[in-house]
């Protein structure tokens, strides 16, 4: 019952590529624009999620040179988003603009794309012994309709939206702020936006739920399959169920804004608390959807350079559809001020601290696979062990958030600001990076330079935990989220905040000076640069992979 | 169903001044600060600039006509206001990097539950995994371990890390679940308030006082957008950024219960002091309810996303002895019902019953019921049930 690792039956002839037909690239138009290639597309999704994660950490340092010290000092300035004016209103619905884009960018055209999209495309046909995705064109139009729906988030920055330019609403969008309280086309677009981008999303789910339903390699049960495609699997069945309701919630919104209806219009027999509701059906097991397939890369990293199996295979496989299960029944915690009944209060309380349970049960499980190994620090492994320690830290402040007794404090202060860039920010972009620095090799078909990734790493690591752990304080001491002013109190930890933040922006610098370099000038890489740990299928094709693999299906023992 | 005898008898609990007087939650020293004299009792001390112009302050929203209610009440307030200032540390953030002192029963059993139970257990879950990952990077590195093991089962210790913390678990849920139990438990309310979100600041309404005003926040003396007849923020008001033209009022030791709604958008209305939050949301009414046994001035913020002066639409509460409550109510042209509770006895001549009827959407028994009960539990024990 262990992992693909043992029972290997490798297909050499793979390995030295069969050049001829199999390798035979279209001309680059056909090749990057109408691909039906799952690793091209792979590509395409995290050359996206690369650049829109740049504009998204660009929009938070804005935010964190605001709130560097009290007073309006930078957002009575022209930015490329909103623009300046002298008008009070003006300058601070440009900062929730900032705040709106920063999250949805992140989260929909960052995360989301990296992770499914990118590794995602990429990896699970790999490992899954799978010559492609089920459904190639479906995985084409899932990327490009990505690109309008970012194309119409931007542009809803330049449109009237209310006390200026730009969706002020946070990504939340709660009515009725977003309706009534949101006057201008921008709430539009950045519905539509939503609606494209999370059609994409169920395309795309659908493609994974197929593909690895259908197209396992002979012998590749679902038990056998590694974690990462199990996590795969999780969240493609989280966005299938939960998308559809975002969808529905919004287009309610749509229609509250343009067609007279009230369906969250209290003068019209609405309910404001209702689109929350709905919001939240989708907004917890989206949090979900950002940070299982993340467990699954760390998995597949750890068990790598530890050079063992994974620890408790099953036991992890099940703790993730577990937190996917419970994932959907929760959503309520995020409304604990909205004026709950005490019944409400208290179900959401013990169901949303049941999750801790197979969280934990990970947490061991990543150490109780490196307890026993043969461990080598490489740039994948110091992200994932990063990540470990990291995500802890947001799960623990996550059982406190839990408590609506105690949440009636938290919420709407920088304390659940701390919690979700914990397990987002440091949880699922860390993530992201041990998978990226792991299968960069794999995909481009060159070893990055070791020394800049540690280096990447290390001011990363520092960074990010300046900026948010004294969030933390700033919450615990009442600051509420979302201003772009404060009182002198607060000065000091925002300080210290934004120092973070400087750190970061380096890390991050040098992270793609690695990149490019090692792009032009890497050394080649073998087929397994990471030796005996590395033991999915993916390892055993060259690096790069051939345009077309696995011509002949492996066989698994 | 169960819980309402309960609640019943709880709430008839609440009132006893010996309550207030004396606060015994042992867990959280902030409670010590309840018999501190504090500068409530000497409002001659402050400066002259404190003294509100309550006109010049509404003028600042000409599209926002107050109420006609109101208008009888804006014109003798300037001088009779109980005006007090705040205490730097207390009942306003202050750089520090814990909860602030809290001054309500609820909020005093909260924090002790976070202070003493969670933080600890978060600190020792937390390096509980730093030390096994330290342990393993240094043990289990190749240099000290070159030959792996291929251990993947452990039935015992897998059993073992899920049983450990569901116990954990509900160790945390049973104070969780008795801090909501008595969060939802409100004694009969003393004095009522009805608290309005608006884009962007906060409308108070005492529906058995008559008394209604609207509350901005000061702007600062150099501030280019504050019109020239705009009274401007001094230390005595509060923080910048936090400090209110027109403080809501409210008697120390009676329990006050906010009905909490908007017309607009959705507001939060929150004092981290209080350990309340409460959205405000259009159409509906909402209830939160405090205790307070400490005079002094309390400072929150909007606390959800309302728009773009979201950050600038400050809450600040007074609390003072009931009898100055009752010299404040007059002082805006209100009046105190019949059936004051007998802390304020000098008001007991008033009009018989409540003059105004509560808002018909406040449910229950309690807001309606302004006569003290004779029942007499510690009420401020009951966080240590």
């Amino acid at each position: 019952m262990s992992t693909t690792a043992d029972s290997l039956h490798l297909q050499p002839h793979e390995a030295h590529g069969a050049e001829h037909h199999e390798d035979h690239k279209p001309s680059f138009f056909v090749r990057w624009f109408m691909s039906t290639n799952h690793k091209d597309i792979g590509t395409l999704y995290l050359i996206f999620a690369i650049f829109a994660g740049t504009l998204g950490g660009a929009i938070s340092g804005i935010m964190r040179w605001e709130l560097m010290e009290p007073g309006i000092q930078v957002l009575n300035h022209a930015w490329p988003i909103g623009a300046g004016t002298a008008n009070f209103d003006e300058w601070t619905h440009h900062w929730n603009v900032l705040i709106t884009a920063h999250a949805l960018i992140m989260i929909f055209f960052t995360i989301m794309p990296a992770m499914m999209g990118g590794f995602g495309n990429w990896f699970v046909p790999l490992m899954i012994g799978a010559p492609d995705m089920a459904f190639p064109r479906m995985n084409n139009i899932s990327f490009w309709l990505l690109v309008p729906a970012f194309m119409l988030l931007l542009g809803s920055t330049m449109v009237p939206g209310g006390s200026g330019l730009g969706a002020g609403t946070g990504w939340t969008l709660y009515a009725p702020l977003s309706t009534s309280g949101s006057v201008g086309p921008a709430v539009d677009m950045v519905i539509f936006s939503m609606h494209l981008a999370g059609a994409s999303s169920i395309l795309g789910a659908i493609n994974f739920i197929t593909t690895i339903f259908n197209m396992r390699a002979p012998g590749m049960t679902l038990h056998k399959m590694p974690l990462f495609v199990w996590s795969v699997l999780v969240t493609a069945f989280l966005l299938l169920l939960s998308l559809p309701v975002l969808a529905g919630a919004i287009t309610m919104l749509l229609t509250d804004r343009n067609f007279g209806t009230a369906f969250f219009d209290a003068s019209g027999g609405g309910n404001v608390v209702l689109y929350q509701h709905l919001f939240w059906f989708f907004g917890h097991p989206e949090v979900y959807i950002m940070i299982l397939p993340g467990f699954g890369m760390v998995s597949q990293v750890v068990s790598t350079f530890s050079r063992k199996p994974v620890f408790g295979y099953l036991g992890m496989a099940y703790a993730m559809v577990a937190i996917g299960v419970i994932g959907f029944v929760v959503w309520a915690h995020h409304m604990f001020t909205t004026g709950m009944s005490v019944d409400e209060k208290m179900y959401f309380t013990a169901a949303t601290m049941i999750i801790a349970v197979p969280t934990g049960v990970k947490i061991f499980s990543w150490i109780a696979t490196m307890w026993g190994g043969s461990l080598t620090f490489e740039t994948p492994m110091l992200f994932a062990i990063g990540f470990i320690f990291l995500f802890t830290v947001g799960g623990v402040t996550g059982v406190v958030l839990a408590n609506g007794g105690v949440d009636t404090y938290m919420q709407d202060t920088y304390y659940v600001v701390a919690h979700f860039h914990y397990v987002l920010s440091l949880g699922a972009i860390f993530s992201i990076f041990a998978g990226f620095y792991y299968w960069f090799p794999k995909m481009s078909g060159k070893m990055y330079n070791e020394f800049l990734g540690k280096v990447h790493f290390f001011l990363m690591f520092i960074g990010v935990n300046v900026i948010f752990f004294p969030m933390h304080f700033l919450g615990l001491d009442g600051m509420p989220r979302r201003i772009p002013d404060y009182t002198p109190a607060f000065a000091h930890w925002n300080y210290v905040s934004t120092v973070g933040y400087m750190i970061t922006v380096v890390g991050v610098a040098v992270f793609f000076v690695n990149l490019f370099w090692s792009l032009a000038a890497g050394r080649k890489a073998p087929a397994n640069p990471w030796g005996e740990g590395a033991t999915t299928l993916e390892w055993t094709l060259s690096s790069p992979p051939p345009f077309h693999q696995y011509s002949t299906l492996p066989r698994i023992d | 169903m169960k819980r309402i005898g309960w609640a019943i008898a709880l709430a008839a609990a609440w009132l006893t001044p010996a309550a207030a007087q004396a606060p015994t939650t042992p867990a959280n020293s902030a409670a010590q600060t309840t018999t501190v004299p504090n500068n409530g009792t000497r409002p001659a001390a402050l400066p002259a600039g404190s003294v509100a112009t309550p006109p010049a302050g509404f003028a600042q929203n000409p599209n926002n006509p107050s109420p006609p209610t109101a208008t009888p009440a804006q014109e003798p307030v300037a001088s009779a206001l109980p005006t007090v200032a705040p205490t730097p540390g207390i009942g306003e953030p202050d750089g520090r990097m814990m909860l602030q002192d809290q001054v309500t029963p609820i909020g005093r059993e909260a924090a002790a539950f976070h202070d003493d139970w969670l933080l600890p257990l978060c600190a020792i879950i937390c390096a509980l995994v730093l030390g096994l990952l330290l342990y393993a990077m240094i043990f289990f590195r190749r240099g000290a371990n070159p030959v792996p093991s291929r251990n993947s089962h452990n039935t015992t210790i897998e059993v073992i890390w899920t049983l450990v913390p569901v116990l954990i678990l509900v160790a945390i849920a049973i104070p969780s679940i008795r801090l909501l139990r008595h969060t939802y438990s409100p004694p009969p309310a003393d004095l009522t308030v009805k608290v309005t979100g608006h884009q962007w600041y906060w409308s108070y309404e005492y529906p058995a006082n008559g008394v209604s005003f609207d509350s901005y926040m000061l702007k600062e003396k150099n501030d280019p957008t504050r019109q020239a007849n705009q009274r401007y923020r001094t230390n005595a008001d509060g923080p910048p950024l936090l400090a209110v033209d027109q403080r809501v009022v409210i008697p120390q030791g009676k329990v006050v219960k906010f009905i909490v709604t908007a017309d607009d958008v959705i507001h939060s209305f929150a004092v981290p002091a209080f350990w309340i939050k409460q959205d405000a949301n259009p159409g509906q009414l909402h209830e939160a309810w405090v205790k307070v046994d400490r005079p002094g001035v309390y400072f929150g913020q909007c606390s959800e996303l309302c728009g773009a002066r979201h950050g600038f639409m400050p809450i600040s509460v007074e609390v003072v002895p009931p009898a100055e409550f009752a010299a404040w109510v007059a002082s805006k042209g209100g009046h105190m019902p019949g059936a004051t509770p007998a802390a304020a006895p000098s008001t007991t001549a008033g009009p018989a019953g409540p003059m105004t009827t509560p808002a018909p959407a406040i449910a229950g028994t309690a807001a309606a019921n302004p006569t003290p009960a004779p029942t007499n539990p510690n009420v401020a024990n009951r966080a240590n049930q």
